[in-house]
């Protein structure tokens, strides 16, 4: 896809994901803006998937798990720009009887979700599981996960990753949202992650870097990415994203971690961030 | 009537917040380990004021829950804070040995607990806590009702040498407990007297559960009603001599049917005097994205469910 189209996508995921978390005064805006681009790359170029006929399973699919799940409405977004459920269906989020609910889960059946997640830490374990499923059913599609960098301070993450490269799981790439941000503050300053690259190294992953806001240095770091599977090493890439990305005022702090903009504040952003295909 | 003083309406964990906020002003030995949750938990101004009595461990519950074990150990008394869920059943085997059987001074501080956490939806909405928690051997099970009885009972749990849950929540809820009232652990306190219907709730459901009383008091029933804040150990002269005046009993509270302050409540009447119960409790399910009202409402926790149940039970008597 042109980085243009890429980009008139993303512009309207940043829109939906200010004016979901607005209209219930509640969720996480921050971790969601400074995704919108990558989610935007790997929905709409680089997974194959079959947005209209989901299945649990994914056979012959590649599959993507949301670790750190309180990033849902840049996922929510996606999944219904990309045709997977009814975009009108976003006016629901965080509402009573929503199957788009805080934090994501297939309880409610929603198309495109294969686990719940929310309690952070238990995302690269569940795509292990699948990954290896996927060797066993000789399925070649890959098993793709997304990871906040605070979340690394969980120990099950390691847990995970010494499973992985111990036990060869080489079909699976997973993603760090490297923004250097979480709640109470800075990660140096909550607990420093010291050098990730060298972690994971010293866990027997490969290891890549990429812009996550620079669609031609993602497209090529995920080619890159994808031509070193299936070599006994699981893959993790550390991307650098801004949180906030995209509403000036968002951006250079951890506030906008787990809050809401106000109507006034709302407005502010929508006026940065351009109406392409059109809101819900 | 029925007329009950109320002090304004406040979150339960400011109130946490509050008295570890007091205590470390009045006992050196108190630390405060967070997990993240920082703001979320009210600890902000204890780190403010005491920076090395504050541990910050990053978004790892179970390296918290033993390193706390482990601060016990010369003599401190350390306040874990995070959310109930990442306060149990995340770490539940981490409390299980290092804390309970281990029998260590550690004081577990669960915010957000039950569905009124609202709209971040059942990952983070335990309703299990209460029932993983007094199963263990040597711990104790509080449950506090308002904001000032939080900051009583967070007090309070340090006079108690041995581990402590203090479960407390995320909504504003309405102030009736004295400001000077004496928070005495495992010692009930009767708000109502009546003789028709026996009430025991826990936490905010003891706000509703006045309400309820008011309501039935409109008509004609006469209800007592018990803030049990304290589920282990259980006050089981208070529920005994209760009963024995009114010969049923409602209990409410904002967790499961399973393993709550309901299935205590029944099991020390089965032993002892078999007694009609209704619970006021969630029946199995997990709970969702809402608002707290929309919450529970839709799960059947809230003032018209505790009047309903204390109708039905009357009936059975
Ligand atoms: C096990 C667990 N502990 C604590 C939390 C509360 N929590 C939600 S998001 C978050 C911070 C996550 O930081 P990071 O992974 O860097 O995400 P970002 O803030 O960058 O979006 C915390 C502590 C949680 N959801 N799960
Ligand atoms: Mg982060």
């Amino acid at each position: 896809m042109e980085n243009a189209e890429l980009k008139r996508i993303a512009s309207q995921v940043r829109r939906d994901i200010v004016r979901m978390v607005a209209a219930v005064s509640s969720g996480h805006p921050g971790g969601s803006l400074g995704c919108a681009d990558f989610f935007t790359l790997m929905y709409f170029e680089v997974m194959k998937q079959d947005p209209k006929n989901f299945t649990m399973d994914g056979k012959n699919e590649d599959i993507f798990f949301l670790s750190n799940g309180h990033i849902s409405p840049v996922w929510y977004s996606v999944l219904s720009r990309r045709g997977y459920f009814p975009v009108p269906e976003l006016n629901t989020f965080r509402k009573l009887s929503s199957r788009l609910q805080g934090h994501p889960t297939p309880e409610k059946g929603l198309e495109g979700i294969r686990m719940a997640s929310g309690s952070l830490g238990q995302g690269l374990s569940n795509a292990i599981g699948t990954a290896q499923v996927k060797k066993l059913n000789g399925d070649n599609c890959l098993v793709y996960t997304l990871h906040g960098d605070g979340e690394l301070q969980e120990g099950q993450i390691w847990e995970a990753a010494m499973y992985a490269a111990a036990h060869k799981v080489d079909n699976l790439i997973a993603t760090v949202d490297y923004n250097g941000r979480q709640i109470d503050g800075d990660c140096d300053d909550v607990i420093s992650l010291g050098n990730l690259k060298e972690k994971w190294q010293a866990f027997g992953w490969v290891v890549l870097e990429m812009d996550g806001h620079n669609f031609d240095d993602m497209r090529k770091t995920l080619a890159e990415a994808k031509a070193k599977t299936g070599q006994g090493k699981p893959i993790v890439i550390l991307m650098k994203t801004e949180m906030g990305q995209g509403v000036d005022y968002m951006m250079g702090t951890h506030k906008w971690h787990g809050s809401a903009p106000n109507a006034e504040q709302l407005e502010k952003a929508l006026n940065q961030l351009e109406e392409t295909i059109g809101d819900y | 009537m029925i007329e009950i003083e109320v002090f304004g309406k406040k979150d339960t964990r400011s109130g946490f917040g509050e008295g570890l906020l007091e205590l470390g002003r009045t006992n050196p030995d108190v630390l405060a380990l967070c997990a993240d949750l920082t703001g979320s938990l009210k600890m902000d101004a204890f780190q403010k004021e005491f920076p090395e009595r504050f541990f910050q461990v990053g978004i790892a519950e179970a390296n918290m829950i033993s390193i706390a074990a482990g601060m016990t150990i010369g003599g401190k008394i350390p306040f874990t804070g995070t959310f109930a869920n990442f306060s149990t059943g995340r770490v539940y085997d981490q409390i299980r040995q290092s804390v309970a059987y281990s029998n260590k001074n550690v004081k577990i501080a669960a915010s957000h607990a039950g569905l009124t956490l609202g709209e971040d939806g059942a990952t983070h909405q335990i309703l299990e806590d209460i029932g993983m928690m007094k199963m263990l051997p040597h711990m104790t099970v509080i449950v506090p009702a308002d904001f000032n009885q939080t900051k009583q009972a967070t007090i309070a749990c340090t006079k108690h040498n041995g581990p402590v849950y203090l479960r407390f929540g995320r909504p504003s809820v309405p102030i009736f407990v004295r400001e000077d009232a004496n928070f005495v652990i495992g010692k009930a306190d009767t708000i109502i007297e009546g003789t028709d219907v026996t009430i025991i709730a826990c936490g905010h459901l003891v706000w509703k559960s006045i309400e309820a009383a008011k309501e039935l008091e409109k008509q004609g029933i006469s209800a007592e009603v018990i803030n049990m804040h304290t589920i282990k150990p259980l006050d089981e002269e208070a529920v005994l001599k209760s009963i024995a005046k009114t010969k049923c009993v409602v209990t409410a509270e904002e967790h499961m049917y399973h393993g709550g302050l309901g299935d205590s409540i029944a099991q020390l009447l089965a032993r002892t005097a078999p007694t009609p119960q209704e619970y006021v409790a969630v029946n199995d399910t997990f709970g969702e994205s809402g608002t707290p009202d929309e919450l529970m409402a839709k799960y059947h926790i809230d003032t018209p469910d505790v009047v309903a149940a204390a109708l039905k039970v009357i009936k059975r008597k």
